[in-house]
């Protein structure tokens, strides 16, 4: 009968076996590999004397370097926002229908993103030689409102401020510009089929969705703003950078004291990094259907799961 | 259902209409718009729309050439006809989305993006035209939603700032909110208000753009191939929240391909073909026996055989 000769595979039940996942060797290979140089690295940090780390604990959080970072902290700032503003109002420019604005926004960014940042520096500071008053009145005509020397005008302040800003203008202009591109023309179609007017469609429709394609490079530049203001340093501008110089002159402790700035920047960078991470969350809101766990979230997911597995099958 | 204005007022000041009938479909005369904003307009005219001899060309191609067409109000218009013909250009210059090059279009006797000043037609500023959107609702084929905004707040987006402070459709925050939910449900969709658009089926997300759409209480409703981008069996869902808007007293203008919900549904049907008017007129006239060879051609290589008994 027909029963004999089928070689019956039998309808096997696996409910009872455990789940092995599959086995990654080379995987444990590279880890051991990069463990190793890490540690040679930590090794060699800690114990080769000439990185002084007494010195470096010593000036870390000393007075003048803290001033010094506070100094930083607000070069970046200030130019960072007035940068991100002024090349807001850019990338509007460059997007208009007027010529005229188009080629302005243009000129401004091929002039600033084309001469260093060190010659428009030097260049403000030393206006005074170029334009010896600034004055404010009507043009082709004698009117004055006000006028002032443009020495006590520029400082050494002013001009950092200016020269990072304007030259911060000119590259966020061009991501602002990328980043409102990438949004759909039909969210713009929509929004004006609906009779929602042109700023709060700026503001509530385009950007929200631009966001996703700015902050990303808009993080980069900040946080190159945060190291890039140690070029004030030609300015005799006491910011952090200026300050260690200042010190390792004096007492020629010169490694450790970059450490020292070395290591404030990699501080601010981190925390840029985590502010980052959250900043850009919040703007996927929507655009991804389940937003990914928080490093946070998955942690705790991590114990939770591993107690639970653990409990259930202990070895 | 006629195709013309029936109740024609004594002409004020009519704008001179740019071409003469050559150009317009025989059915409809260029003299089909109604005079301009006349300030006794009868109460229940309430979303008419005339559309008088308008062209349209994308630089040297001529995409509408003398379109005249008048809607009655609460009327379901379905506009048919092959790619490229013109039906979504046409469509879109209702709500001035796209501008005219000549002709002209008015709703309830106002023109749409111009005023008369003298002899002339005038474009309006665009806060003004953005004033007469909000009269009109528009549903697109990619549905358009706003990503990165609820459902609910898709919905109640416009109501909140698109209304003038005076406009008696002006609501509280809170007023807006329950209305917007209030649509929802209507588009039975109440317990996804708080989901993001791409946490929604196309079908559900057509029905919040629907719901998007009437927030405003529009006279006219614009569809645009409204189930095109959808999969076979969530079209139904679509279709079934407009056949009920149908029967709501607001004009419905309506592109589509789904020639069984035209039959349905249409009190007219129009068949556009190269930029032109080719016939209009009932879905019967239409469907089973129509006039021009061009309808005739079309609809045989469009409608199933067992539909087309
Ligand atoms: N913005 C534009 N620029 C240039 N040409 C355009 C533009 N919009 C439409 N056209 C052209 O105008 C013609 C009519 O387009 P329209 O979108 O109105 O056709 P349609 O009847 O809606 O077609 P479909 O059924 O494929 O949607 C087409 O030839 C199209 O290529
Ligand atoms: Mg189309």
């Amino acid at each position: 009968m027909s029963t004999i000769t089928a070689p019956a595979v039998p309808a096997a039940d696996y409910s009872d076996y455990t789940l092995v996942p599959a086995r990654h060797p080379w995987r444990w290979v590279g880890t051991v590999v990069v463990a190793l140089g890490v540690a040679a690295v930590a090794w060699s940090l800690a114990t080769n004397p000439r990185w002084e780390w007494g010195v470096v604990a010593q000036w870390f959080t000393a007075q003048s370097v803290v001033s010094g970072l506070v100094e930083t902290l607000k070069l970046t700032a200030i130019s960072g926002v007035l940068g991100f503003v002024l090349g807001f109002i850019l990338a509007l420019m460059r997007l208009s229908a007027s010529p005229l604005l188009v080629s302005v926004s243009w000129t401004f960014s091929w002039i600033f993103r084309s001469t260093p940042l060190l010659v428009q520096m030097l260049l403000w500071y030393n206006l005074g030689y170029l334009y010896e008053k600034i004055s404010l009145g009507i043009p082709f005509t004698d009117v004055r409102f006000f006028e002032v020397q443009t020495t006590t005008l520029i400082s050494q302040f002013a001009a950092a401020v200016l020269g990072l800003t304007l030259n911060q203008a000119a590259y966020s202009a061009e991501i602002i510009r990328g980043g409102i591109l990438s949004v759909d023309q039909g969210q713009l179609e929509a929004a004006a089929a609906l009779g929602i007017p042109a700023w709060r469609r700026s503001t509530r429709i385009v950007l929200p969705q631009a966001m996703r394609a700015i902050l990303p490079n808009a993080f980069n530049e900040i946080i190159g703003l945060v190291k890039g203001t140690s070029i004030v340093y030609v300015l005799a501008y006491s910011e952090l950078f200026y300050t260690v110089q200042v010190i390792y002159n004096r007492t020629q402790q010169v490694l450790p004291l970059l450490l020292v700035a070395t290591l404030w920047y990699v501080v601010i960078t981190s925390v840029l990094s985590v502010f980052q991470y959250y900043i850009e969350r919040h703007y996927a809101k929507g655009a991804l259907r389940t937003l990914p766990l928080t490093p946070l979230q998955k942690a705790r997911k991590f114990f939770a799961t591993h107690a639970v597995t653990n409990a259930r099958s202990p070895r | 259902m006629s195709t013309t204005v029936t109740p024609k007022q004594p002409t004020t000041a009519e704008p001179a209409s740019a071409a003469g009938p050559a150009a317009a479909s025989a059915t409809f005369p260029a003299a089909a718009a109604s005079a301009p904003a006349a300030p006794g307009a009868p109460a229940a005219s309430r979303g008419q729309v005339d559309i008088s001899t308008v062209r349209k060309s994308f630089g040297a191609t001529e995409v509408l050439k003398g379109v005249s067409l008048s809607v009655p109000p609460g009327g379901v218009t379905v506009i048919v006809g092959p790619s490229g013909s013109g039906k979504s250009t046409l469509l879109r210059t209702i709500n001035h989305l796209e501008k005219v090059d000549g002709g002209y279009i008015t709703i309830d006797g106002r023109l749409v993006g111009y005023q008369v000043r003298g002899t002339k037609l005038h474009e309006l500023r665009e806060k003004d035209i953005l004033q007469q959107r909000t009269d009109i609702g528009m549903v697109f084929q990619n549905f358009n939603l706003f990503p990165h905004l609820t459902a609910l707040e898709n919905v109640a987006e416009a109501p909140l700032v698109a209304l003038r402070p005076g406009d008696p459709r002006r609501r509280t925050t809170a007023e807006v909110r329950a209305r917007a939910l209030e649509l929802l449900d209507r588009v039975s969709l109440k317990d996804r208000a708080d989901a993001y658009p791409r946490q929604l089926s196309g079908g559900q997300q057509q029905r919040v753009a629907i719901a998007r759409a009437l927030a405003l209480d529009p006279k006219i409703l614009l569809f645009d191939e409204p189930t095109s981008a959808l999969d076979p069996e969530l079209v139904n869902e679509v279709l079934d929240v407009i056949r009920e808007l149908a029967t709501s007293g607001t004009t419905l203008i309506i592109v589509t391909h789904e020639m069984g919900f035209a039959r349905d549904v249409a009190d007219t049907v129009v068949f556009m073909d190269q930029g032109q008017i080719v016939e209009s007129g009932t879905p019967q006239d239409i469907f089973t026996n129509p006039r021009e060879e061009r309808t005739r051609s079309f609809f045989s290589k469009v409608i199933e055989p067992a539909f087309n008994i």
